[in-house]
């Protein structure tokens, strides 16, 4: 007992002892925003992604590893707009650190930067898993990743602001390579434009804004809900006299429903990274567009 | 206003040209002749603007190309009503089919905690309703009232709590009335159990479930490995301590928790926990040789400890399709005191202490989305008790029929299904060996859990 005692007092002192680290300590809810940070933040940050691409963010664990890394943290990045609700506000309330409740400098929501799509103009939960506040998978369209970036490395410097300079210059040059990287896809994607799609939830939506797909149809009737038999039966009746180009799933999701459908209406399925860390290709922000759009190209051909 | 831009064009070309007519006379024919061709040629134009325009005002507005960065808003309405905390309810109930009375049910060997246990009454039961407020109060505080409605109309206070939110270092208070931190399963609140009841040792040592009135501290360490630790103090108004009639705390609670990842796909935490608690006339019910109910009552020092641990399986963390869940614990509690005998007439009391141990095992594996089967093994040892007044010969082992008894058990099982985050409905099934006559009860029960208004969020 005594060597267990002595172990811990151990552990205290060793835990109090830790040189104050500089870099900023960054929770990011998502590996995306984790990427997003990265970029911005260089050597002056160290990040850890909550999530992976692999997960539903909807419902996530407020498990203990997440509740250690909440109470250390100097700020916490998230999408907001309910994306979390399952699950940060425990973390947060859990880690006893005062520096990131919701309204302080330590807590950032990227949805408060953005003019949200799909805006319900009922709140009924009959209806789904809808969010009052709009669809808060934003990260599929560059052009909101440029209006968090700014507000990220606003508020960056707002913790830190003895690395103004260097995160102001480190913004600059990713809003540049973003900008021309903008461009490209654009310009690669035009013939994406006006292609008709069917997705599984609706977590595309701002992909479909950002390129002008045409979603026709959802594997899930409503958001969260999984299709019944007859509902994928009127969807193949639907969609058979003018199918899809192509059936959309992230690599989270169960492929069972869309490839079902694809085998009755012989539109292809394409797997989307998602999120950064999705799959091989998709490493950063720029990964996961370029294969994205890759994969969404290739089925044209 | 943009109607008027393209007429305004031609009225505004005819007062440059105007001075143009003064030029010789010769050249008013040709000045007129280009005038005409200009008119006609902005006649034309102004006639297609207007086309245009009439279309545009037709057809919706079209989207913004891309979303527009807005400025940070607070999305919160205004009003009286905007500082309104969340609420939410849950509703609950059940079908239950027993074997045997749910009346006589009782845990063999342990003293009768008075508490809710057991499967419950027969037949369709409403069960607590629960209703939740909760928001922050100022930028230091925040608080949650938890009220269970009873099938029985009574309303009940579960939790009334404050808590801090701006303590330094990892420090978190809390106090009012909250679930004791004690274990894995004592915080957590009846709809997010994963079987319609509790464990039989938190039937048998708590009466279901621990409420401190009182003061909780916790300390998160800075750490990667999660490593909590927490003190309470409580007034012990709660089986198995009493109020007592003084100044100062009763119901000192220790715990410790730790716990991390193993890889992407598990997780786990391990605890313990330890309360010191005193218990003065604390009463139960019994029968005396002759059958008829007598009250006997203990006073004296009564120590709970129990080791917790849970682990979470989900391939790659994904919740959502699949996620196996393995959780256990070990209590133990040591009494020691005075156990009096039918304290309301003979009164005989002498030294008892007793050394009681219990533990459950359970797995529920949701096997693909929305489903789970769960299976829960419950066992607890009567342990040794030492009654003086039945070792020294002045009264039989058979004057305190409630403190005789086998080793109880049970094993239940279960199937949920949960058509979304907010509904639940489940069959449980127990072969129920409780009681001290050894015959075994057979208890079938459906439940049926809704959740509606705030989102709730569960902890691990």
């Amino acid at each position: 007992m005594s060597s267990f005692v002595r172990s811990i007092v151990m552990l205290l002192i060793l835990a109090a002892a830790l040189p104050a680290n500089a870099a900023l300590k960054v929770l990011a809810t998502t590996s995306d925003w984790g990427a997003l940070v990265t970029e911005l933040g260089g050597d002056k940050v160290n990040v850890y992604n909550a999530t992976s691409a692999l997960q539903d963010v909807h419902r996530v664990d407020a498990k203990p590893s997440l509740v250690a890394r909440a109470r250390t943290a100097d700020l916490v990045v998230a999408t907001g707009a309910e994306l979390e609700i399952g699950w940060l506000p425990v973390l947060i309330q859990e880690s006893g650190n005062s520096h990131i409740q919701p309204g302080s400098p330590g807590y950032f929501e990227a949805a408060s930067q953005l003019q949200l799509l799909e805006k319900p103009t009922r709140l009924d939960r009959s209806l789904g898993d809808i969010h009052a506040q709009g669809n808060p998978h934003v990260q599929l369209d560059p052009h909101n990743i440029t209006a968090v970036a700014k507000a990220i490395t606003e508020r960056l410097s707002t913790l830190d602001p003895s690395q103004a300079q260097y995160y102001a210059q480190r913004g600059k040059d990713f809003d540049t390579r973003w900008q021309a990287a903008i461009q490209r896809w654009e310009a690669k994607a035009a013939p994406l434009k006006g292609a008709q799609i069917v997705v599984m939830h609706r977590d595309q939506v701002y992909l479909c804004h950002w390129l002008g797909l045409q979603e026709i149809a959802a594997i899930e009737p409503k958001p969260g809900v999984p299709p019944t038999a007859g509902y994928l039966g009127e969807l193949v009746t639907k969609l058979t006299a003018t199918p899809p180009r192509m059936i959309l799933l992230n690599g989270y999701n169960d492929p069972k429903a869309a490839e079902w459908l694809s085998d009755r209406i012989h539109s292809p399925v394409v797997t989307l990274p998602f999120s950064v860390g999705g799959d091989a290709e998709a490493k950063d922000l720029f990964g996961l567009f370029d294969d994205t759009l890759n994969k969404l190209l290739a089925v044209l051909k | 206003m943009t109607s008027f831009r393209p007429m305004a064009a031609p009225l505004a070309l005819s007062c440059m040209l105007l001075p143009a007519l003064s030029h010789a006379a010769d050249d008013v024919a040709t000045l007129r002749a280009e005038l005409q061709a200009l008119k006609s040629e902005y006649n034309d134009r102004v006639t297609a603007l207007e086309a245009r325009i009439t279309q545009l005002e037709s057809e919706p507005a079209p989207a913004p190309a891309t979303p527009v960065p807005a400025a940070p808003v607070a999305s919160a309405s205004s009003g009286a009503s905007a500082f309104n905390p969340a609420v939410s309810v849950i509703l609950g109930g059940t079908y239950t089919d027993t074997s045997r009375d749910p009346h006589d049910w009782h845990i063999g060997g342990f003293i009768p905690s008075g508490g809710d246990v057991g499967p419950g009454d027969r037949s369709f039961n409403l069960g607590e309703s629960e209703l939740t407020l909760s928001s922050n109060v100022d930028p230091y505080f925040y608080a949650n009232l938890t009220a269970a409605i009873t099938g029985d109309n009574e309303i009940e206070v579960e939790e009334a709590f404050f808590r801090t939110l701006a303590l330094p270092s990892g420090f978190t208070a809390k106090g009012g009335r909250f679930f004791s931190g004690f274990g894995y399963l004592n915080e957590v609140h009846a709809h997010a159990w994963d079987f319609v009841d509790q464990p039989l040792i938190y039937q048998a040592f708590f009466g279901g479930q621990y409420k401190q009135n009182g003061l909780q501290v916790k300390w998160l360490a800075p750490t990667d490995l999660f490593l909590e630790f927490g003190a309470e103090a409580g007034n012990g108004d709660g089986f198995p301590a009493t109020r007592l009639e003084r100044n100062g705390m009763n119901g000192e609670t220790l715990f410790a928790h730790v716990g991390g990842d193993v890889g992407d796909s598990t997780s786990w935490r391990l605890g313990a926990s330890w309360m010191d608690q005193r218990a003065e006339d604390r009463s139960y019910e019994d029968l005396n040789e002759f059958g008829q109910p007598v009250i006997n009552s203990f006073t004296g020092k009564t120590t709970t400890w129990v080791v917790d641990g849970v682990l979470k399986w989900s391939p790659h963390g994904n919740v959502t399709r699949q996620q196996l869940k393995l959780q256990g614990e070990y209590m133990h509690r040591s009494e020691d005191g005075q156990l009096t005998y039918d304290a309301n007439s003979l009164a005989l009391s002498d030294a008892y202490s007793s050394d009681q141990s219990g533990w459950y095992v359970q797995g529920v594996f949701q096997f693909m989305p929305r489903w789970r089967i769960g299976m829960r093994y419950d066992s607890l040892d009567t342990g040794t008790s030492h009654i003086a007044l039945v070792t020294s010969g002045l009264l039989s082992p058979e004057a305190f029929p409630a403190l005789l008894g086998v080793d109880p058990e049970r094993v239940s099982v279960m199937l949920d299904w949960n058509p979304s985050e907010f509904s639940r409905l489940r069959l449980q099934y127990d072969w129920d060996d409780a009681r001290a006559d050894g015959d075994n009860d057979r208890a079938l029960r459906l439940q049926y859990l809704y959740g509606i208004g705030a989102h709730g969020a569960h902890k691990y």
